[in-house]
């Protein structure tokens, strides 16, 4: 009974794993590519999330084919198609800043670029400072 | 064409925003833009006039029947907040054109439209649109052209491309979380559109799923309207945006996912669904009070002036979740005011402080000693800007506060109306520092004038003009944030 359940609920299981691994990637990675990578994981189960709950048990794709027959629900299918391509936008628009932030920093690792950072700031607080005395 | 203005609101952005691509001319793109958001502002107006007069509009895309095809709805609620979007771009335009001018790359500058003009569509799209899917889309267009317009600051500093990056991350985070929560409130009910959901949520009562996408879409709103603590995109793309961007963001972007979070709890869940006392009362008015003192004490520490007034508006958008919080009458009017008062307040802030960068090329507190001979107008404002951020009487903030401190006492609540007056005296902190160092100390060095340009000037003073106006005179906004706060609670 328990593993009937399990695997009625397979495709939502894979959901919150992949949602997990996603979400941990991008916390616990300082490479700026594998961040985008995780939130690229991220986003795909949500597309897993939508394509699933479409599926009707035994239908078939929504086709007029003159005969009435059960059909998967594919609003959800045709609503994900927009948010992949929001997913596709978004890496692209990620990856040309990593690009950008390589060019400026030299590095794309994320504590270098704080440590270049905090070390720019703390020597123009401790310029203005100065200047104040 | 009366009947067409909901979606020509959204439309004639969206298609002029290709066009802009094609102005090899910066000034060609610039009256693109700038005429386009006229038309939008004169749109809102309009819009705002009939729902007063008649009631909600709901326009059919294509013709489409509602719970089917999207439909745009307009009531008080989103009219007054497409007219805080689309006036304030209409405003911030022309400052924009001296101000990119100075800050972006002759090359780039269509492109710097393009990507405006996109933001903007968004956020009229995502507050205009009665559906909830319909909804992320125009999130998720304005987002992206705004981790572009932050990352365009990289010319002044090239921590705006960590800023923007940052804001990537998060930014798709709490659209991707409020995307999740909007799927499993369509797995529950089968329907999009707002108006339908209403109908549908409350006679499935109790229900984990309902319950994980009412989470999922708080939490990811908070995040898009930087609610304290999901709030650390906001300080550094803030400060490292061009000034024109920083104006245009701090005084609509977090406002449209306040709307958003204010249109999914009171219409779609209801204040009577189950979870909906708990969250308001143990979550949000909690994180708000202490969004209100965490971000404005820290404020009082910013040596990078226009990173202070960022903290403020984090602060800020306490306030306008602490008056939602409430979930009266009274609240919501002070959370509608507030959203209006802060874009007007925050706008000529900002605007000040853009034509100081311009000058000056920086903001910092020592690029304001001794401004206030130096820049007689632009501190003026400046000043004028701070005494409505504090809520003095005669300025618009006073109002916010007064209705705040309204809702608190009709609430039984009198520690948090005292909450709110000893928060205001933290704004006090945070605003004399600058004005000490504009008017009591010395510049080092050069001490002559550099008065900003009237282009920079005008705009800034008829935002800081509008805070005296509706500080005086508060009769027209109380009576559209009355009207949108009896529709949010479906009292009117």
């Amino acid at each position: 009974m328990i593993a009937g359940d399990f695997l009625g609920l397979f495709n939502y299981w894979i959901v919150i794993v992949l949602m997990m691994l996603g979400l941990y990637t991008v916390v616990s990675r300082g490479n700026l590519v594998k961040k985008i990578v995780g939130l690229n994981i991220f986003q795909t189960s949500v597309f897993l999330l939508y394509i699933s709950m479409g599926k009707v048990t035994g239908g078939t794709a929504p086709i007029l084919t003159g005969k009435p027959e059960v059909f998967s629900n594919p609003l959800p299918h045709v609503l994900i198609l927009t948010a992949i391509v929001v997913g596709v936008a978004t890496t692209a628009l990620g990856l040309a800043l990593v690009v950008r932030i390589k060019n400026a920093y030299g590095t794309i690792e994320e504590d270098e670029v704080q440590a270049a950072d905090d070390e720019r700031e703390f020597g123009n607080t401790a310029g203005t400072r100065d200047e104040a005395r | 064409m009366g009947a067409h203005l909901p979606i020509l609101q959204v439309v004639i952005p969206l298609v002029a925003a290709p066009l802009s691509v094609f102005c090899r001319r910066s000034v060609l793109a610039w009256h693109l833009a700038f005429w386009v958001s006229v038309a939008a502002f004169a749109i809102s107006i309009a819009l705002l006039i009939e729902v007063l007069d008649k009631g909600a509009i709901s326009y059919l895309l294509g013709n489409w029947a509602a719970p089917w095809g999207i439909e745009y709805r307009v009531d008080a609620a989103n009219a007054i907040v497409l007219l805080i979007i689309s006036g304030i771009s209409t405003v911030v335009l022309p400052y924009a054109r001296v101000s990119i001018a100075a800050e972006i790359e002759s090359q780039n500058q269509s492109m710097f439209y393009t990507c405006y003009l996109l933001c903007l569509t968004g956020l009229l799209g995502m507050v205009i649109t009665g559906d909830a899917f319909n909804a992320f889309v125009f999130l998720e267009i304005s987002s992206l052209s705004t981790y572009v317009l932050v990352a365009l600051g990289a010319n002044r500093d090239r921590r705006a491309l960590t800023a923007s990056y940052t804001y990537l991350v998060m930014g798709t985070i709490g659209a991707t979380f409020f995307v999740i929560g909007v799927g499993l409130l369509y797995m529950m009910t089968g329907t999009l559109n707002m108006a339908d959901l209403a109908h549908r949520i409350p006679p499935i009562g109790a229900n984990r799923t309902l319950v994980v996408a009412f989470a999922f879409i708080v939490t990811g709103l908070g995040l898009k309207l930087a609610l304290f603590p999901l709030h650390l995109w906001l300080p550094n793309a803030y400060a490292f945006a061009p000034s024109a961007v920083t104006v245009f963001l701090a005084a609509t972007a977090t406002k449209a996912a306040v709307y958003l979070l204010l249109r999914f709890l009171f219409t779609i869940f209801g204040t009577g669904f189950h979870t909906f006392g708990p969250t308001l009362a143990y979550l949000l008015m909690p994180l708000a009070l202490l969004a209100m003192f965490a971000a404005s004490t820290v404020a009082i520490f910013q040596v990078d002036i226009k990173r202070m007034l960022a903290y403020s508006s984090i602060a800020q958008l306490g306030y306008m979740v602490l008056g939602l919080s409430f979930a009266s009458v009274t609240g919501l009017m002070a959370t509608i005011l507030h959203l209006f008062n802060h874009a007007l307040m925050k706008g000529g802030l900002f605007m000040a402080l853009g034509a100081v960068v311009m000058r000056l090329g920086g903001a910092t507190i020592g690029h304001m000693r001794g401004l206030g001979r130096r820049m007689p107008w632009t501190m003026a404002a400046f000043v004028t800007g701070g005494l409505s951020l504090i809520g003095v009487p005669l300025t618009v903030g006073f109002i916010s506060k007064w209705y705040l401190v309204a809702a608190a006492l009709e609430a039984g609540l009198w520690p948090i109306a005292v909450l709110v007056v000893a928060s205001s005296l933290l704004a006090v902190i945070y605003i004399w520092r600058v004005v000490e160092a504009a008017y009591l100390e010395e510049s080092e060095g050069d001490s002559t004038p550099v008065e900003a340009p009237a282009a920079l000037l005008v705009p800034t003073w008829i935002l800081i003009g509008a805070n005296i106006y509706f500080g005086v005179d508060a009769s027209l906004t109380t009576r559209v944030a009355a009207a949108a706060a009896r529709v949010l609670l479906g009292t009117g």
